[in-house]
């Protein structure tokens, strides 16, 4: 009888395994790569710690402006003595409480929308007097809330304000043009692509622009209109064209036998459209969308141009102060810290939409 | 089985002097064709040879550009309520089932009813499941068209049209999507419905459903009917040479 | 049994059971609707530009302008017409838009390779970057690195040079050149003239492999042809190395080539942003081409550069051109930008223009028109390229 020969347990080669393996493979496999790793670890380590150094160890962070011109290091003062202008703009100092407020609804509802088991028709109402609230509590005048003219919002809550009833209100335009465009009524195809494409081919700054000049003149004397409306409406007319293009692509991947099977039933066209096209094209193009979103809300950085106080602008008047005069780097780059935050958790979002999507619920 | 196999004598659908052209491509040409209420006719032909456009005439899928197309007395022209009242009527079966993925088969079903026949939601329900169980299917329900195979997808199509009350039934290939095994299943649904009376067109290359069930079997070939007769004479003496070929290719 | 073809032609459909007639009526209807809402809002325009005392037309465009332009590449002063001063500002949107580019496409593209990098850690950092850059709305960006020039730079006397012959201060960043000298007129024919040489060996040498099998390195003769022929002209005009250098003179430098801050700060924001999009692209495109490709290649023995040119860049750049080309177009419609950093893009001289002028219809049409050019051009190469290189399918 032959014996069993109990083979040694074979390890691998220590320098495969663990942290050394991982080193191996990851950062110096091959000489090109090598040399690569070397290279960028030098860079690194001249550009970060005096990077550190200027940001957290020899900074100021609570002082006043002149104190911040002697430290060495970055000036946080500039931000943490401005931030309620920064942030909440000419909005009067007592009641911004009630835009702080408004953003909270705004945060939460984005929160609770995340979920997409969430999306049923109480959210739907949810989001709509929540945005009514969101306007009654920056406009007040009523319930005792003393009114604040439209003059004096700015900062965050306008930023956030331009983007999402921007996107709110380009969304059905967006798919109305999109439909248009695919229609087989030359008439209607024309003016949809002509307005699509003019929209698409021009910087969004023209339509500011337009918006802000001209806009005034296409009205009746003595009907004014106020600057944030007018800067809403170029924001709505420029994105609703993107969606357009958007949903175009997810109606251009429904399959004919839809129509077909919609049509043999008798649904006559807006019954096929609301009940069978609409709801899985839009769905298909959720990840798009987000990132429209996403888009819109830095695109509301560009009023700063015709002079509405948001976000951007608040920081520059502040840094026109004399005392804050020569900090930009670090106003902005709090400012920066914020929209990345915003866009970062929104693209995040829309990484883990497309995941869940494309495995198929 | 028993089924009828003398049809009636009302005519249901005429097909007078009908010509179709996609561009250049002359697809129908010059189709005269009649079915009587409660017919059973079997379409077969080439791919190419106008059987599916032919079908897909009478429900106004597609526009025929000459000659005249009368379902049940309607004549189909340019006419919004002529269009919606045949459509009403005839119902279709589709060789890839089209069911809407976003609804679960009950809401697949009942959707024709509530928006086109404006039944009440609940009313429309019943009628759902009373199809779904002719079609033994009611079990799966609350599923999504996802979840199920090809040939419950097929049936639950099939228990679609139903639910709109059709007098003619349309089935363009409604087994050549399916695997062999899931065959049957669709084919003895249809059978079933044969054995109601419905007025059936049929466009398939199913033979044996062809011999047992039909009262013509018409070939096709080139946009013009070449010819057609009972099963049994057809598939016993072919009149035409095309006829032959195509028999000889698809009954090997 | 009857027939219904004895029957008489049914009775004329009234016109709005007809599909195609209600679809006229429907056209029709809008296009009123939206011709009403024209004339409503052009003759209040018409009224309002009368009781403003606004001119209309654009006969502004011969009238003197009577504004200075920070920077052009043709000449131009206070006196010139309105009309030259915008062609300035076209030049010069042109002109960081075409730099821009070219360095875009070349700094996303190395990044978009290291981000698909097996080294780890510059994979790592190339993901930091797209993921940052992307994030952070452009005008911020050139707000910021318009205020690194201005506050963090020093003034002409102090100004640091990183290199030789180059000077950074808050005035912008001063180039040592070459003297202009007319040795670099020829040296540039010669590049053409080289050119047109190494399209015509290329040519040659295609013919020549598929009749003989024969390989020709037309890549390194063709570079040596591009580079030698300016080289070889400029030995011939005895090599003329007289340098431009910038020399401070009072509170600025004189001479070599200055680049201002608005230029620089525009270009570098520009870039940096555009360029993370790009590197996306870039990675999108090559990870398109299945691995699969790159193994069968090089199991029917090419080597990694053929390879390259031959299987995997021709599919991956049928991905990457379509969205490359929007990028490219994005880049040029942020340049409008410029104008919030008073670099004189054409955006910014018509906006001085019509503050100047008061018709700022006609300035926002000119803007509009122009930057549709762009769009509109960019749509029909990508179109004409989309259907040159399309896959031939079934």
């Amino acid at each position: 009888m032959e014996q069993v020969v109990q083979a040694e347990e074979l390890r691998p080669p220590i320098t495969s395994i663990g942290i050394i393996g991982w080193m191996r493979n990851n950062l110096f496999n091959g000489v090109f790569n090598s040399i690569l790793t070397v290279v960028t670890l030098f860079f690194l380590w001249k550009v970060v710690p005096p990077l550190f150094r200027w940001a957290f160890i020899d900074s100021a962070w609570h002082t006043t402006g002149q104190a911040c011109r002697q430290a060495a290091g970055a000036c946080w003062s500039v931000i943490s003595m401005n931030y309620r202008f920064m942030l909440f703009g000419f909005y009067p100092y007592e009641q911004q409480w009630r835009p702080f407020l408004a953003m909270m609804i705004l945060f939460g509802l984005l929160f609770y929308s995340r979920d997409r088991t969430h999306w049923k028709k109480p959210l739907a109402y949810a989001w709509i007097i929540g945005l009514f609230t969101m306007g009654l509590l920056m406009k007040g005048g009523i319930f005792r809330l003393s009114s604040v003219e439209s003059t004096q919002w700015g900062g965050l809550p306008l930023t956030l304000l331009l983007a999402v009833f921007g996107l709110t209100a380009a969304y059905p335009l967006g798919v109305i043009l999109a439909l248009g465009r695919r229609s087989k009524m030359p008439g209607v195809k024309v003016l949809c692509i002509v307005y699509i494409e003019l929209i698409r081919g021009v910087p969004l700054i023209s339509l500011l622009f337009m918006s802000s000049i001209i806009l005034p003149l296409f009205l009746p004397e003595g009907v004014t209109i106020n600057k944030i409306l007018r800067a809403q409406v170029a924001i709505i007319l420029f994105t609703s064209a993107y969606i357009a293009e958007v949903v175009r692509g997810g109606l251009q991947g429904m399959s004919r036998g839809q129509y077909e099977a919609a049509e043999s039933l008798g649904l006559n066209y807006y019954m096929t459209m609301r009940l069978i096209i609409l709801p899985q094209a839009l769905k298909i193009v959720i990840p798009p969308t987000v990132s429209q979103l996403i888009s819109a809300f830095k695109d509301t950085s560009l009023v700063v141009i015709i002079a509405l106080f948001d976000l951007l602008k608040t920081t520059q008047s502040v840094l026109s102060n004399p005392e804050w005069m020569g900090f930009s780097r670090e106003a902005y780059v709090f400012i920066a810290i914020l929209y990345f935050l915003g866009c970062f958790s929104m693209s995040n979002y829309s990484r883990k939409l497309e995941r869940e999507l494309s495995r198929g619920d | 089985m028993n089924l009828e196999k003398k049809a009636s004598e009302e005519l249901m659908i005429e097909f007078i002097d009908v010509h179709k052209w996609f561009g250049e491509f002359h697809v129908l040409q010059g189709i005269n064709l009649t079915v009587s209420r409660q017919e059973r006719i079997v379409i077969c032909g080439p791919s190419g040879s106008g059987k599916s456009t032919l079908i897909r005439c009478i429900n106004r899928l597609e526009e025929h550009q000459r000659g005249r197309i009368i379902v049940d007395g309607i004549e189909l022209i340019n006419n919004i309520k002529n269009i919606e009242k045949i459509r009403a009527e005839v119902g279709m079966v589709f060789q890839h089932f089209n069911l809407f993925p976003h609804l679960n088969i009950v809401e697949n079903l009942a959707l024709g009813p509530i928006w086109v026949r404006k039944v009440p939601k609940k009313e429309a329900e019943e009628t759902a499941m009373y199809y779904l169980e002719k079609v033994h299917i009611a079990e799966q329900a609350r599923k999504y068209p996802g979840q199920l195979s090809g040939g419950q997808q097929q049936r639950v199509a099939i228990a679609r049209s139903l639910c709109m009350n059709p007098k003619v039934m349309l089935f363009d290939e409604p087994t050549s999507a399916l695997d062999p095994e899931m065959i049957k299943e669709v084919l003895d649904v249809m059978i079933e419905l044969a054995q109601e009376g419905m007025t059936m067109i049929v466009v398939t290359h199913e033979m044996g459903f062809a011999r047992s069930v039909a009262h013509r079997v018409l070939f096709m070939d080139f946009g013009k009917i070449v010819e057609g007769n009972t099963p049994e004479e057809f598939f016993a003496n072919p009149e035409h040479e095309r006829t032959k070929l195509f028999l000889s290719q698809i009954l090997h | 049994m009857k027939s219904y073809s004895d029957r008489a032609a049914p009775e004329k459909t009234p016109f709005w059971l007809d599909p195609k007639k209600r679809a006229i009526l429907f056209q029709f209807m809008t296009f009123c609707m939206v011709g009403l809402l024209a004339y409503y809002l052009i003759s209040n325009t018409l009224i309002n530009l009368q009781r403003q005392k606004i001119a209309t037309g654009f006969s502004f465009l011969h009238k003197e302008s009577s504004f200075e332009i920070g920077e052009s590449l043709i000449p131009y002063s206070a006196a010139s017409s309105y009309g030259r001063a915008l062609l300035v500002g076209a030049l010069n949107t042109i002109k960081v838009a075409f730099i821009g580019v070219i360095i875009t496409i070349i700094l996303g593209t190395i990044i978009g390779v290291a981000r698909l990098s097996t080294n780890w850690l510059l994979s790592k950092l190339a993901t930091l970057y797209i993921e940052v850059m992307q994030d952070i709305p452009i005008l911020l960006q050139l707000f910021f690195w318009y205020a690194i020039f201005y506050e963090t730079l020093p003034s002409p006397r102090q100004a640091i040079s990183p290199g030789a012959g180059i000077f950074m201060c808050n005035r912008g960043v001063a180039f040592t050149i070459p003297e202009v000298h007319p040795a670099h007129y020829y040296m540039l024919l010669a590049f053409f003239a080289g050119c047109l040489i190494v399209y015509l060996i290329r040519r040659w040498a295609r013919e020549r492999q598929e009749k003989t099998g024969q390989f020709f390195p037309t890549f390194r003769v063709g570079l040596a042809i591009v580079f030698g022929l300016p080289f070889i002209t400029w030995l011939g005009f005895g090599a003329p190395m007289e340098m431009d250098a910038p020399k401070l003179v009072g509170f600025n430098f004189e001479g070599g080539l200055t680049v201002s801050p608005e230029f620089i700060a525009l270009l570098l924001g520009l870039v940096l942003y555009t360029a993370a999009f790009v590197a996306e692209v870039v990675r999108a495109g090559i990870q398109s081409v299945s691995k699969g490709q790159r193994e069968a290649a090089m199991s029917i023995g090419l080597r990694p550069v053929p390879v390259l040119n031959l299987v995997i860049l021709p599919q991956a750049l049928r991905v990457i051109v379509p969205p490359l080309t929007s990028q490219m177009l994005n880049l040029t419609k942020n340049s409008s930008l410029a104008v919030a950093i008073g670099y004189p893009d054409f955006v910014s001289v018509a906006n001085t223009t019509m503050n100047q002028t008061g018709q700022s219809i006609e300035g926002v049409a000119l803007i509009m028109a122009v930057y549709l050019f762009f769009s509109l051009s960019t749509s029909a190469f990508m179109n004409w390229y989309n259907k040159r290189v399309a896959l031939v399918e079934r």
